[in-house]
């Protein structure tokens, strides 16, 4: 045995010796071969610029097209102005829209993390589905429904073609409906308009996926399936179309004189508020989990399995965002998305403060982890539509109200309305949703904004002297509820009846990963899924 | 030949654990276990605002094969550790084995209890 052991250290110091030798002439080589690179470099290329390591110099005169070299006419030099312009902007606009697209991640790890165990494959799939399938229908209808109007797109190079709204006549002002040019993207094959497409597309993606967090851990993945291309296909294009398409929200202030029309920036009605207004009725009409409620109609809690996921996931949301309120300038040259980076930043972290504290020592007694989550991205919600808009300390406030905002919220859906949404959608998009495009109509500090929607002057709330604006906002908001409300309605209830929206309960017991989706998210992992379900009592 | 199986707070595992290799248990095996009973919980779960009881008790569950002679020290080392005095410290039990197999070298009985290479005990 002893032997044995001596013949294995021979062994194993040999193997040594054969790694450090062939480690030793790897890093002479590394050594050797810059210095005969070098010496090759001054010798071939000897009439070429020269290297430029601190890049002051690099980037001249002789870069700008010309017809002579080296001596641009003043129009030529113009013109790579105005190209260098459109390029950053489009470069702006897409690096935001990438940022936005990781927001896609975000979404379901706070959503898989807040679920149990035995349905993360499940609420995983809905969370990537519904990319794919809200984009096609994006690229079918909803781009046309959304931005076939939308007119000359300003600040990428001025293209106008998509220019057809359809609009009603009404007591001689012109109401815009939706679009209808671009359909299949056809007719419309420019860099700015597809460049505009992409960053549209994860907009609208996350509008689509909100309903999927509330609706989570009982909804038919057919039923989900269908209900994506709804959404990114015909609901959100529509009202989408009325707020940044022309239509007849943002026309509220040149038919009425209501401020600027209803002005969303970023999206807090386009986007989370149709999510979360999507999100109530769908966990109205899907019913609460198995367990969730007692015979006297008080809730249980059902802990979301992977809290590190969820922490995680909204750290990347509030990541994606500073993409998703920055970008919306649709313009790298416009500087203002210095303080729309600064207000998104400022808001969400109040929010986060405040409903941690608020669950600490209003609500309860423990700086709940899952509200901490969802404080952060209430405050980001509510935001998203005036970042633009209001001063530093406005952003503050608006983030503060919502923190508190958002546990109110929560807490109202779960024990006074008693619908059961495991992740707090409702409460995060929904209420904050709202709560973002009035406290633009309050807090807009006339800073920024001049010429928006055909108005001239800059954007003002009520505090700053211009209640119509408050008004445009309450409409816009007031419209989202009753349009999204009544469309997901009919939406949700046709599902039901062709597909059913509901798995059965045995299915629910057991966790929708097998029979749903034909696989365990966590295969080999053994999971008590009896302990899972709270016993209604 | 007795073997000994003892339920103790998984707090004190690893304390038990050093105390018994201190007195020459080098080895036995363990599970966690979930237990159903009265304990008062100290400390209540609460998600999302509403507070909750978790349903199990977590803990752990040691069981240990020996010679005669060495159950009284064991007993009293695991008694002696685990003990805080507080409702939920656990329980020790102690069965009569018949017969035992190691099935590396095939020795039966008491010679079986000892490993190889430790020839101390």
């Amino acid at each position: 045995m002893i032997l044995k052991s001596k013949d294995l250290l021979l062994k194993k110091t040999k193997v040594m010796f054969k790694k450090i030798i062939i480690l030793s002439i790897f890093s002479l080589f590394m050594l050797v071969l810059p210095s005969i690179s070098k010496s090759d470099s001054t010798t071939l290329y000897a009439n070429e610029k020269v290297a430029d390591p601190s890049g002051l110099t690099t980037g001249t005169v002789s870069d700008i097209p010309a017809a002579k070299a080296g001596e641009p006419t003043a129009g030529e030099v113009a013109t790579a102005v105005g190209h260098n312009k459109i390029s950053i902007n489009l470069v702006w606009l897409l690096l935001c829209g990438f940022l936005v697209f990781f927001m896609q991640a975000g979404f379901a790890l706070v959503e898989t993390g807040f679920t149990r165990a035995k349905n993360v494959a499940h609420t995983m799939a809905m969370n990537l589905f519904v990319y794919p399938a809200g984009m096609l229908a994006f690229y079918v209808c909803g781009f046309a429904i959304m931005f076939g109007g939308v007119g000359a797109l300003a600040t990428l190079g001025g293209y106008d073609g998509l220019n057809s709204e359809v609009s009603f006549t009404l007591f001689g002002h012109a109401f815009g409906l939706f679009g209808t040019k671009g359909f299949f993207m056809n007719g419309i094959y420019d860099v700015a308009v597809l460049g505009f497409f992409v960053f549209q597309v994860v907009f609208m993606d996350a509008a689509a996926t909100i309903p999927t967090g509330a609706m989570a851990e009982r909804w038919k993945f057919a039923s989900f399936a269908v209900f994506g291309f709804f959404v990114g296909g015909i609901i959100y294009p529509l009202y989408g179309n009325w707020v940044w398409g022309g239509g007849w929200l943002a026309q509220l202030g040149s038919n009425f004189g209501l401020g600027h029309g209803h002005i969303d920036f970023a999206g807090s009605s386009v986007v989370h508020l149709t999510g979360g207004v999507l999100a109530f009725v769908g966990a109205k009409m899907l019913g609460a989990r198995i367990g969730k409620y007692n015979k006297d109609g008080s809730p249980n809690a059902i802990p979301g399995h992977n809290i590190p996921m969820a922490v995680l996931g909204s750290l990347i949301l509030a990541f994606g965002w500073f993409g998703f309120n920055s970008g919306s300038t649709l313009s790298g040259t416009d500087l203002r998305f210095a303080v729309v980076a600064f207000n998104t930043m400022i808001a969400s972290c109040g929010g986060a403060l405040v409903a941690t504290l608020w669950m600490w020592f209003v609500r309860g007694n423990k700086p709940d982890v899952s509200m901490m989550c969802n404080g952060l991205l209430a405050g980001l919600v509510a935001i998203t539509a005036p970042c633009a808009f209001v001063s530093p300390a406005g952003a503050l406030i608006i983030g503060l109200i919502s923190g508190a905002l958002v546990v109110e919220a929560a807490f109202f859906v779960e024990k006074k309305l008693k619908i059961d949404d495991p992740v707090g959608a409702i409460a995060v998009h929904g209420a904050n949703g709202i709560w973002g495009v009035l406290a633009l109509g309050l807090f807009a500090d006339g800073t920024y904004g001049d010429g928006l929607n055909g108005i001239a002057g800059n954007v003002k709330g009520l505090f700053y002297g211009c209640p119509g604006q408050f008004g445009a906002e309450f409409i816009g908001a007031a419209t989202n509820i009753i349009f999204v409300g009544a469309s997901g309605w009919l939406v949700f209830k046709f599902l039901d009846v062709i597909i059913g929206n509901r798995v059965t309960p045995d299915v629910e017991l057991l966790g929708l990963d097998v029979p749903e989706m034909g696989t365990e998210g966590y295969s080999g992992i053994k999971m008590d899924k009896n302990s899972e379900t709270p016993l209604s009592r | 030949m007795k073997k000994i199986e003892a339920i103790i707070r998984t707090a004190k595992f690893e304390e038990v654990k050093i105390e018994l290799k201190k007195i020459g248990i080098d080895f036995f095996s363990y599970w966690e276990a979930n237990g159903v009973g009265n304990e008062i919980m100290r400390e209540h779960h609460s998600y999302r605002g509403t507070v909750y009881d978790t349903q199990y008790i977590p803990r752990i569950f040691i069981t240990i094969v020996l010679r005669d002679i060495n159950v009284e020290k064991t007993v009293n080392c695991i008694e002696k550790i685990a003990f805080t005095g507080e409702v939920g410290d656990g329980m020790i039990f102690i069965y009569t084995i018949d017969e035992s197999v190691r099935i590396s070298n095939g020795t039966r009985g008491d010679e079986s209890t000892i490993g190889p290479g430790d020839f101390k005990k």
